[in-house]
């Protein structure tokens, strides 16, 4: 670490960390201090809109769609219960309900089929087994869009149309390739000599893969399964298509819940947000594996 | 590509049993334990061909059809003819523009404000952690939730937070301005690069903190400004994460159907190519046109992710090597 990046806003107080060498000139500690809270007004900015969001959704429909903004009017968690289905709407129960079976069962096909994919890949890897692991990256690239009227018919001709389980199938597809990458990616690091000992202790495969692999692979499967569970719930043009009524996913209920008429912008702002829980949720979990889930693998 | 630095066990093309391992007795031959090897693998590898590989294959064949949901009786062969009409319809050929514009504009406006991010959060202050998380937020909504929050909660021209704060800032007669209306490609795009900063500055972060520490002390000790350090050290550094965060940027947002359907329904010239697509078989019932249009997509799509993936692949292989 440079004396640069090193010197922290508390070495002006005389409390100069041990283990940084504090050589920095006054005027670059200044700097960085400056630059820190620069980057805290942006990022003060950025999470702005998310803040106003939760005010909006505790206040009353009234107080929420003043202009200018009522910052100070009373709380109350009257949006929620209009999303909940308190005043007569419909109740968001199914949809989210849906949107769980269809984040939470694709994801465990995706680790059902990914781990021994990626084993195939890592610990006992077949020949040009990089050329297998980007033909899965490059499904990921091709648009969701082009081979959506071919799914649609076949969905309507089978009856398929507006069942959960077809979105299961999709969602597996979709984050098939991500998975795979991702557990490629952590199965490698898994040190042979390792998996050698076991071998030599006469250790059959499924006590190696059991006491050997698993315990190491664990944090990899958690945020692989997490960033799965994210992209299934995120999802909508599938979701918007090929569901209507009884298998619609909570994105679908969301768009679906706007009325042209009356005030309702605590009632989408708590929407939204109840909708966003799992995935903020998530995402914070996982928030140092979410850059190898996204960059599909690239950037550990 | 074969670079195999995780495969000490069984280097490829030498399928002949290990030292050191006790050999089973019989030995099955060499092509049975190439299956049994590859066994694991076909799961994952067949289903995702069927799932994914054959309806684009049904889109290129359904392409070339004389094809209304509405007639179904009158389908028919029709060659290119789908491609002529998807070439020279005005409306498809803009939305075609307009793809490129929204997505070129979101990536390089969200790489640039990432960069900048991810320089900042490069460097120790207090609460760096908790800036961070505050900057990963907007990406961590559903998309769909974020696109009805700028449309209603931030755009709306009578009670939104934008024209509120006019309001109170510039007092009664500050302007109001309808955002949507007047500026409907920007107002997706504003709220698209909300979102997508926080990936380019994940990405970016991570590149900056592989950065090799001793190139740069050794600069500082010689002297070098800022800016040198940057130019010189970091930015050919970054390089390669900067062309990953535009590739993959590229690769999502070139995809995206959540804002445009949110914000602006495809209307005021906002439509993008998913969203033509989408509406010419689902409210067009044109299955012809739509694929042929989906095909077009494709080609597009594979000369970014031939791109893309060289990309990825020159990382990959500097991971294993290291």
């Amino acid at each position: 670490m440079s004396a640069a990046t090193s010197a922290s806003p508390a070495a002006k107080t005389n409390a100069a960390p041990s283990t940084a060498p504090n050589t920095a000139p006054k005027s670059v500690r200044r700097r960085n201090a400056g630059l820190g809270l620069i980057a805290w007004l942006v990022g003060i900015l950025f999470v702005l809109p998310v803040l106003w969001m939760v005010l909006t959704s505790l206040h009353s429909e009234a107080d929420a769609a003043t202009n200018p903004p009522s910052l100070a009017a009373p709380l109350t968690l009257d949006g929620y219960r209009e999303f909940f289905g308190a005043g007569g709407g419909p109740s968001p129960w199914f949809s989210l309900a849906n949107s769980v079976t269809a984040s939470v069962v694709s994801t465990v096909f995706v680790l059902l089929l990914a781990l021994p994919a990626a084993y195939a890949l890592s610990i006992r890897p077949v020949k040009k087994w990089t050329d297998v692991l980007f033909f899965f990256l490059s499904t990921k690239m091709l648009p969701v869009v082009a081979g959506l009227l071919p799914i649609y018919l076949f969905a309507k001709n089978s009856g398929m149309l507006d069942n959960i389980w077809l979105l299961v199938i999709l969602y597996t597809s979709m984050n098939l390739p991500i998975a795979v990458w991702m557990m490629q990616s952590f199965l490698a690091e898994i040190p042979t000599a390792l998996i050698e000992a076991a071998q030599i202790d006469g250790a059959r495969l499924p006590v190696i893969l059991t006491r050997v692999v698993a315990p190491i692979a664990m944090p990899g499967i958690a945020a692989t399964s997490l960033i799965c569970f994210i992209f299934s719930w995120n999802e909508m043009l599938f979701a918007r298509v090929l569901t209507g009524v009884i298998a619609q996913t909570a994105p679908v209920f969301l768009t679906g819940f706007i009325t042209s008429q009356g005030l309702f912008l605590a009632k989408v702002c708590a929407a939204s947000l109840v909708i966003s829980l799992p995935v903020l949720a998530a995402g914070f979990a996982a928030q140092d594996k979410l850059v190898q889930g996204l960059s599909l693998g690239a950037v550990k | 590509m074969t670079d195999t630095t995780t495969t000490t066990t069984t280097p490829p093309g030498a399928p002949t049993g290990r030292t050191g391992t006790p050999a089973s007795p019989a030995k099955p031959p060499a092509r049975l334990r190439a299956w049994v090897t590859r066994a694991p693998l076909l799961p994952a590898l067949i289903f995702l061909i069927i799932v994914t590989q054959l309806p684009m294959v049904a889109t290129l064949v359904i392409s070339v059809f004389d094809w209304n949901a509405l007639y179904p009786e009158a389908r028919s062969f029709a060659g290119l003819a789908n491609y002529a009409e998807v070439l020279s319809d005005p409306e498809l050929r803009k939305s075609v523009f307009t793809t490129i514009i929204l997505t070129a504009t979101v990536v390089l406006v969200s790489l640039v404000l990432g960069m900048l991010l991810a320089l900042l959060l490069d460097r120790r202050f207090k609460g760096r952690a908790a800036v961070r998380t505050m900057l990963i937020a907007p990406f961590l909504l559903v998309p769909v939730a974020a696109a009805l929050l700028w449309k209603h909660v931030l755009y709306n021209p009578e009670y939104g937070l934008f024209n509120g704060l006019l309001h109170a800032v510039f007092g009664d007669d500050a302007a109001q301005p309808d955002w949507v209306a007047e500026m409907p490609l920007g107002a997706v795009e504003a709220s698209l690069v909300w979102q997508w900063t926080p990936f380019m500055m994940l990405i970016l972060l991570a590149g900056l903190q592989s950065r090799p520490m001793e190139a740069v002390e050794a600069a500082w000790i010689d002297g070098a400004s800022a800016w040198q350090v940057f130019r010189y050290i970091t930015l050919p550094h970054l390089r390669r994460y900067l062309e990953l965060g535009a590739l993959l940027g590229t690769v999502y947002i070139v995809q995206n159907f959540d804002a445009v359907f949110t914000i602006t329904s495809g209307g005021l010239g906002t439509a993008n190519l998913p969203y033509t697509i989408y509406q010419t078989f689902y409210q067009g019932h044109e299955y012809g046109v739509a694929s042929a249009a989906g095909v077009l997509v494709v080609i597009g799509s594979i000369i970014i992710a031939t791109f893309a993936l060289r990309v990825v692949s020159s990382l990959f292989r500097e991971e294993a090597r290291s």
